[in-house]
C-alpha cells in the first residue's frame, strides 16, 4: 500500500514541471507577450545552451571552459577548506588549549562574510584563480570548523560516560564516541560550505573575473543576451545539486541508523 | 557455548571509606562507609534525590570525591584497571551503532580479541532476546529493547563489578519480571558483584542479598538488611511479604 502510493507520487512533480514549461512557452513563443530580448522561450534556451557548448562567443569561452574554470576554483578552495577545517574544529572542541589559541584569530575571520574578502584578495592576488580560491577556502574553513566544533561539543555526556566507565582512553573517547556523535553536524558543515562555496564563486566572478560561469552571465547581461544568462543560471543550479550528490551518498552510507 | 573459565567474572570487593560528596555547598553524601563483598548482590534504596546516582558516579570516578576513598580489590578504583560496567539511569545506547555493535562496544574499548568478543555478543544477544534485531539501530527500537541493549552491553564484558541505576524503572511489569530473572541468572553464572539501585522495594527484596537503605540528604547509610530468602523467590510468599514490609518501614521512619 505504502509503496504503491509513493511510486506514483513523482507524477505530481512532473505535472508541475510540464505546467510551468507550458506557461513559459505560452507567454513567449506562444502568445508573444515577452520578446526574446526580455524573456526567451524554453526552446530558445535549449538552443542557446547547445550553441554555447561549442561557441566561445560572445564572452571568449565555451560553456564547458567557463564551467571548468569555476569548478576548479570551487573544488580547490572547498576541498582544502574541508581538509583543514574539520580537523581544526575537532581539535578546538576536544583540546581546550588549542581552542584558546586558535579562537581569537578564528573569531576575527569568521565575522567577515566570504564575498567581502573579494576586494582585498583581488588587490593581493589579482582576479585569477588564487584570489577566488582563497576566498572560497576561507568560507569553507569557517563553516567546517564551526560545525565540527559544535558537533563534538554536543556529544551526549552519558555516551562519554559509557566509554569512561569501560576504561576508554582519551583517544578512544574522541574517536569512538565524540566523532561519530559529531558526524551529522560534520556532514551539515560539508553541505553548507559547499552551497556557500558555489554561491561565492558565482558572486566573485560577477564582481571580478575574466572566466567562469559568473563571468559569462555578467558579460551576457552587458550585451542583453537573457538566453545566455538563463543558461548560466540553469547550469549553476544543476551543477550545484550534482556537487551535493557525493555528500548525500556519504551521509546515507554512514547514517544507516537514522539521524541523531 | 563458552568454557566455564571465560564466563566466570572474578567479582570485585568494594570498600567505601568516609565517602563525602558536595556540589558547591550542597552536601549530598555525608561520610559514608561500607563494604561490598566479592560476588555480592547489593540493592540500594533511598528517597528521590538522596544521591544514589551521585554515589555510582563517584564510585566510577565520573565525579571527583570531596573526601574519602573508594577501593576495589584493595586499590583506588580506576575504570581503566578494574573491569566495571555501569548501566545508566538514562538511555545510553549509541545511535550510530547497530544493536550488535552497541553490545560489542565495551569489548571493543577493552581490546578483547575479535573471536572472543563475537562469542560474548552472540551469548548476550540470546540472553536479552535481541537476536532478530541485531542489525537494527536504536531509533528503531522500543524503550524496553533499548534498555536490554544497555544491559547486554554491560554484561558482555563480564564485569567484576556491575552497577545498575534503576535500570528497570521505565519498563512495564511483565518485562521487568523477565529481566529481573535474567539478571539473577547472569549474576549466578558470572559471579559478578552487583550494586543495584531501585525505588521499587519489591524489586530490591526480590533481587538482593543485602538491601542498603539510605537516608534523606545529607545522605548516610541508614541500615543494611540481609535478604536470605533462597532463589527463586516468590513475591507472594509470607516471608517475602514480611521482609518487604520491614524494608518499607525502614524507609518510612526517618
Ligand atoms: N552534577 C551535579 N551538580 C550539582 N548538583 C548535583 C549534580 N548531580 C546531582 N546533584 C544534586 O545532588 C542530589 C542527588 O542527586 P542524585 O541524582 O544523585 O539523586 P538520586 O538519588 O539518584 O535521585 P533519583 O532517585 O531521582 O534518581 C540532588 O539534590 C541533585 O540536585
Ligand atoms: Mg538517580
Amino acid at each position: 500500500m505504502q509503496k504503491k502510493k509513493s511510486k506514483y507520487l513523482w507524477i505530481l512533480s512532473a505535472v508541475t514541471v510540464v505546467f510551468v514549461l507550458f506557461i513559459w512557452w505560452l507567454v513567449t513563443d506562444g502568445l508573444g507577450i515577452f520578446t526574446s530580448n526580455t524573456l526567451p522561450s524554453p526552446i530558445k534556451i535549449v538552443q542557446a545552451f547547445i550553441k554555447k557548448l561549442t561557441d566561445p562567443n560572445p564572452d571568449g569561452a565555451t560553456l564547458g571552459a567557463h564551467l571548468l574554470s569555476s569548478l576548479k576554483i570551487v573544488l580547490s578552495g572547498y576541498l582544502l577548506g574541508v581538509v583543514i577545517g574539520i580537523p581544526m574544529g575537532i581539535v578546538m572542541a576536544w583540546y581546550e588549549k588549542a581552542d584558546l589559541m586558535i579562537r581569537p584569530v578564528f573569531d576575527m575571520i569568521r565575522t567577515v562574510p566570504g564575498i567581502a574578502w573579494v576586494p582585498v584578495m583581488v588587490v593581493f592576488c589579482g582576479i585569477g584563480f588564487t584570489s577566488k580560491a582563497i576566498v572560497i577556502f576561507i568560507g569553507a574553513v569557517v563553516a567546517n570548523v564551526i560545525n565540527a566544533y559544535s558537533g563534538i561539543k554536543q556529544t551526549k555526556q552519558v555516551h562519554l560516560w559509557v566509554g569512561a566507565t569501560f576504561g576508554a582512553s582519551n583517544w578512544q573517547l574522541l574517536t569512538k564516541i565524540a566523532l561519530p556523535s559529531a558526524f551529522p553536524m560534520i556532514i551539515n558543515g560539508l553541505k553548507l560550505s559547499l552551497g556557500g562555496a558555489w554561491t561565492t564563486i558565482v558572486a566573485a566572478e560577477l564582481l571580478a573575473s575574466n572566466r567562469g560561469i559568473g563571468y559569462m552571465i555578467q558579460q551576457a547581461r552587458g550585451i542583453l543576451r537573457p538566453d545566455i544568462i538563463i543558461v548560466g543560471m540553469f547550469v549553476i543550479g544543476i551543477v550545484g545539486s550534482l556537487l551535493m550528490l557525493p555528500i548525500s551518498l556519504l551521509e546515507k552510507k554512514v547514517m544507516k541508523g537514522g539521524k541523531w | 557455548m563458552m568454557g566455564e573459565q571465560k564466563t566466570k567474572a572474578a567479582g570485585a570487593r568494594v570498600e567505601v571509606r568516609n565517602l563525602t560528596k558536595k556540589f558547591g555547598d550542597l552536601l549530598v553524601l555525608d561520610d559514608i562507609s561500607f563494604n561490598v563483598e566479592k560476588g555480592e548482590f547489593l540493592c540500594i534504596v533511598g528517597p528521590t534525590g538522596c544521591g544514589k546516582t551521585t554515589f555510582l558516579n563517584s564510585l566510577t570516578r565520573l565525579y571527583d570525591l570531596t573526601a574519602g576513598e573508594i577501593l576495589v580489590n584493595g586499590e583506588a578504583v580506576d575504570p581503566k584497571k578494574h573491569n566495571i560496567s555501569y548501566i545508566f539511569q538514562e538511555y545510553s545506547a549509541m545511535p550510530w551503532l547497530s544493536v550488535e555493535d552497541n553490545i560489542r562496544f565495551g569489548l571493543d574499548i577493552k581490546g578483547v580479541p575479535k573471536q572472543e568478543a563475537q562469542e560474548n555478543v552472540e551469548e548476550m544477544l540470546e540472553i536479552v532476546g535481541l537476536e532478530k534485531f541485531r542489525k537494527q539501530y536504536p531509533h528503531q527500537l522500543s524503550a524496553s529493547m533499548l534498555q536490554r541493549v544497555s544491559i547486554a552491553r554491560a554484561f558482555a564484558t563480564k564485569p567484576d563489578l556491575l552497577l545498575m541505576d534503576e535500570p528497570y524503572g521505565q519498563l512495564d511489569i511483565e518485562l521487568r519480571f523477565k529481566l529481573e530473572d535474567e539478571l539473577i541468572k547472569l549474576w549466578e553464572k558470572l559471579g559478578t558483584t552487583v550494586l543495584f539501585i531501585t525505588h521499587n522495594i519489591e524489586e530490591a527484596v526480590y533481587l538482593g542479598q543485602n538491601i542498603m537503605v539510605l537516608t534523606n540528604k545529607p545522605t548516610k547509610v541508614k541500615t543494611v538488611i540481609p535478604d536470605e530468602i533462597p532463589h527463586p523467590r516468590d513475591v507472594t510468599a509470607p516471608e517475602f511479604v514480611k521482609l518487604r514490609n520491614y524494608v518499607t518501614d525502614m524507609i518510612k521512619w526517618w
